[in-house]
């Protein structure tokens, strides 16, 4: 059995009561849960506070660029299709500057699981607004309060009919474990959208914030897209937590891993020879 | 018109399927034993426009393309227009009966008669042109058997029919135009252009993995590599941009795929910050890019060698590369192959850098040698000593390279400065240490660097300098001027890094440098003053987005001497 422990304990530079300390930590409840050790598992991420997770924890990694996670993750699948693949991010980095990619890899639907922790708000760069951000967030670059509609990351992957589509809320840590089991067990694209209070520079989105309106679903049917839809788009006085969506659809991918892959020489022969 | 080669030209609209014509009139020129040259100029558009596919077979090996036409066969009126200037003497013209050749040397040919439907008329120009310069029909008759024998036995035999009536109808016809040129090839000659050839480098180097986003000139190399590859188990994506395919290479490069990704220079522009992240990973990956006219969209479909600065420089930061510079398709296999070899021996960016003259000219190719080229590094699958640290310092800033996945030692690849555990860190002492270590892989890639080719007698009056895929336009150049003065021709085809004692000899014994470059500024020719102190005193340049001909070199000569 996986323990918690194995995954390390790591001084960061995470500011005390942000909401990054508890997903790291169910993060790690959830491998454990599923047997998975730190060499088990491939982990993606970009830039930003959220993005330095894995180097808070025990695990195979490749931390890049920012915005560049999802393209990393894929790859990373693409090479060694037998390997859970989690995709660490934030907000800015996946549905601002990685908004292309977001989108392509809904469609791709790999087998994978992106966990964004959506603090509504950019940390690393202190506080601009992020594409999460309520209209009229006032910020220091955003003094009239920010002039665009915020980004609905839910709504759009349900829209998509992503494979898997969840939210949930790192003050609620039970519920946050069983959904990244349950997203890392899917077999397809699997989106965990996860409230992040940020205490340093979101005065808006607060844990008071969250905690007033989040509920978890009880009997709600992910397969029903309709239903979903309608859910996906309640943001607001109230803010559903759980699965939202879920549809099984083909899956990008194949058997073999590229390291052991090698091609044979007269296959090769015969390729030259078709150029003859 | 030179006995020994011989200049066909293919002229006509996209969508009019000259393209077609010129392939499988080079297939046969090819299996004819005869030396192939292929020029192809064409414009960014899916329909009309002014296209050419000159075809230049010849009995010795071609070295560039000619200015000179032999044989036009024009699919409409524009060609004839645009091309009456550049007909040798007694050069022959095809067209149909129903443009007016000017009382030229023409073979008008009656496309009604000779064929039941426009959709044959190509293989109708196809038999008219073999029978012109007498092939052997049954190598035509053989190609179009492999080529449609699939679409089902009447669609064969209609075209084979057309074939052969056109080919007999040029025997009956009154025309001055000969061609005795005895092919001297030899059999089983492969037919490739410079995509196809670094596709077939990667694929012997072992690439499995290929992420690009379509863009001309580049596209043929990912789908030739597709289209070859994938049934043998190459894995491969057409991802939303080049950011997503640079980023996704070094995601399977990192997990133990062989990768590469391909793209022109407004694609590999957007590259540059995933560039970046190769080196400072350690990432391997091998990045082809074909070179047009910018700068940012500029001529899509037209060449130019001006993207020489953007990818020895490219990326922030400081981190070791080589960048390699075929001159032809052979060029293209062996150096891609060599490019793998150095990206998995180093753990950094390795370049391949062509262009559109290059990318789309067919050559006749000696079946390139599998057997003969070197193992390329592995990386490792097992770990059993203690730690694993994947930035470890070593003599060699080469650190031991493992594939996460195998063992239970933890993979760890970072884009921040870290140190030998990956962890992050501002340490200076750090920083420094670390830099250094990637930078002291430019000792052995230093030590590993292709000298340039020398051809002619040392300390001649002139030497031209040349980079990538002009060196044929400067040979032939040279063969062919008439002058008392003898020339040179110093050649490049690994463009960074240069070592200095491998040339500086043969730049200070000769009387004149003069840089011969596909560009407005002598890139090259910079670089060559940036890293010796030495400085060409001439240029010949060409940047009007057409591939650099031996007559172009020749006038810049004249001018010049
Ligand atoms: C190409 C690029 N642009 C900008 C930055 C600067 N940058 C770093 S993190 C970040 C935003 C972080 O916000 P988010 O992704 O929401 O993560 P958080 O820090 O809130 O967890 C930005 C803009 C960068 N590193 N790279
Ligand atoms: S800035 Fe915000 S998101 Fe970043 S660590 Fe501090 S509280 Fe957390």
């Amino acid at each position: 059995m996986v323990s918690t422990e194995q995954f390390g304990e790591f001084e960061t530079s995470w500011c005390p009561g942000c909401g990054n300390f508890s997903i790291v930590k169910c993060l790690k409840q959830a491998l454990a849960d599923m047997d998975l050790a730190p060499h088990d598992i491939l982990v993606s991420s970009g830039i930003g506070q959220a993005a330095k997770l894995p180097h808070y924890m025990l695990c195979n990694m490749f931390n890049g660029l920012h915005g560049r996670s999802m393209p990393v993750a894929q790859g990373m699948k693409m090479a060694l299709p037998d390997m859970p693949v989690l995709c660490v991010s934030g907000d800015g980095c996946s549905y601002g500057e990685g908004g292309n990619h977001f989108l392509a890899a809904l469609r791709r639907n790999m087998d994978l699981t992106l966990l964004v922790h959506d603090n509504q708000i950019y940390g690393l760069t202190k506080g601009q607004a992020s594409p999460t951000s309520s209209r009229g967030h006032v910020t220091k670059a955003q003094p009239e309060g920010s002039r665009s509609d915020g980004f609905n990351p839910v709504a759009t992957a349900v829209a998509m009919r992503a494979s898997f589509v969840a939210r949930a809320f790192s003050g609620e840590q039970d519920h946050l474990v069983s959904v990244i089991k349950e997203a890392v067990n899917h077999k397809g694209f699997s989106l965990v959208d996860i409230l992040q209070p940020c205490v340093s520079f979101n005065k808006v989105n607060t844990y008071a914030w969250y905690k007033e309106r989040t509920y978890i679903l009880e009997d709600h049917d992910p397969t029903d897209w309709t239903a979903a839809m309608t859910l996906s788009e309640e943001f607001g006085e109230r803010i559903p937590l759980g699965v939202i969506y879920r549809e099984d659809k083909p899956v990008f991918g194949h058997g073999e891993r590229l390291a052991e892959h090698k091609y044979d020489k007269n296959d090769l022969k015969a390729v030259l020879q078709s150029y003859t | 018109m030179s006995k020994q080669s011989l200049n066909i030209v293919i002229g006509g609209a996209a969508g009019q399927g000259l393209a077609t014509i010129g392939r499988l009139l080079s297939k046969a020129v090819v299996r004819a034993g005869y030396h192939l040259l292929v020029t192809q100029k064409y414009m960014s558009r899916v329909r009309g426009g002014h296209n050419t596919f000159a075809v230049r077979l010849g009995t010795e090996p071609l070295l560039s393309g000619t200015e000179t036409i032999d044989v036009l066969a024009a699919l409409n009126e524009e060609t004839l227009d645009k091309h009456s200037e550049e007909l040798a003497k007694n050069a022959l013209v095809v067209a149909g009966d129903d443009l007016d050749t000017k009382d030229r040397n023409a073979l008008r040919i009656p496309f009604k008669e000779l064929a039941p439907k426009p959709l044959f008329y190509n293989i109708v120009v196809l038999g008219v042109l073999a029978g012109a310069i007498r092939l052997d029909i049954s190598i035509l008759e053989e190609l179009l058997t492999q080529t449609f024998g699939k679409k089902g036995d009447e669609i064969l035999q209609g075209n084979l029919d057309v074939l052969r009536k056109a080919y007999d109808w040029v025997a009956e016809q009154d025309h001055e135009f000969g061609f005795d040129g005895t092919p001297k090839a030899g059999k089983g000659r492969m037919m490739v252009n410079g995509n196809e050839a670094i596709a077939l480098g990667a694929l012997a180097a072992g690439c499995n993995f290929v992420s690009f986003y379509p863009m001309t000139p580049a596209t043929s190399v990912a789908l030739s590599l597709i289209g070859k590859g994938a049934p043998l188990g190459l894995q491969y994506e057409q991802v939303e941009d080049e950011i997503a395919a640079v980023n996704m290479a070094l995601g399977a490069s990192y997990a133990g795929a062989k990768a590469l990704v391909t793209t022109s220079g407004g694609g590999f522009a957007l590259m540059e910050e995933g560039i970046s992240l190769a080196g400072v990973s350690e990432t391997p990956l091998v990045c082809v890019v074909v070179q047009r006219p910018g700068p940012a969209t500029g001529m899509a479909t037209r060449t130019e060698q001006s993207d020489l600065n953007l990818v020895v420089y490219a990326g922030h930061g400081e981190f070791p590369r080589a960048v390699f510079a075929p001159s032809d398709p052979e060029e293209c296999f062996y150096l891609t192959h060599r490019a793998f070899d150095l990206t998995e021996t180093y753990q950094t960016p390795v370049f391949v850098l062509s262009d559109q003259y290059l990318a789309d000219s067919y050559r006749d190719e000696e079946l390139f040698d599998l057997d003969g080229l070197p193992e390329i590094a592995a990386p490792l699958l097992e770990w059993k000593e203690d730690e694993y640290k994947r930035y470890a310092l070593t003599d060699d800033g080469v650190s031991p390279r493992l594939i996460p996945g195998y063992s239970e030692a933890l993979v760890r690849a970072d884009s921040h400065e870290h140190d030998e555990s990956s962890r992050i860190t501002e340490n200076a002492e750090n920083r420094t240490v670390q830099n250094s270590k990637r930078l002291r892989k430019e000792t052995g890639l230093f030590e590993e660097v292709i000298g340039p080719d020398y051809y002619g007698e040392e300390g001649a009056d002139v030497v031209l300098m040349s980079w990538g895929s002009t060196l044929g336009a400067c040979l032939e150049a040279c063969e062919r001027i008439d002058s008392k003065k003898t020339f040179g021709v110093l050649h490049f085809k690994q463009v960074y890094p240069l070592r200095e004692e491998q040339f500086m000899d043969y730049l200070e014994s000769a009387g004149k440098v003069i840089a011969v470059e596909g560009n407005a500024t002598a890139q090259f020719a910079q670089l060559v003053a940036r890293e010796t102190g030495f400085f060409a005193q001439d240029r010949i340049l060409r940047f009007d987005g057409r591939a650099m001909t031996w007559e172009y070199v020749l006038k810049g000569l004249t001018e010049i001497l």
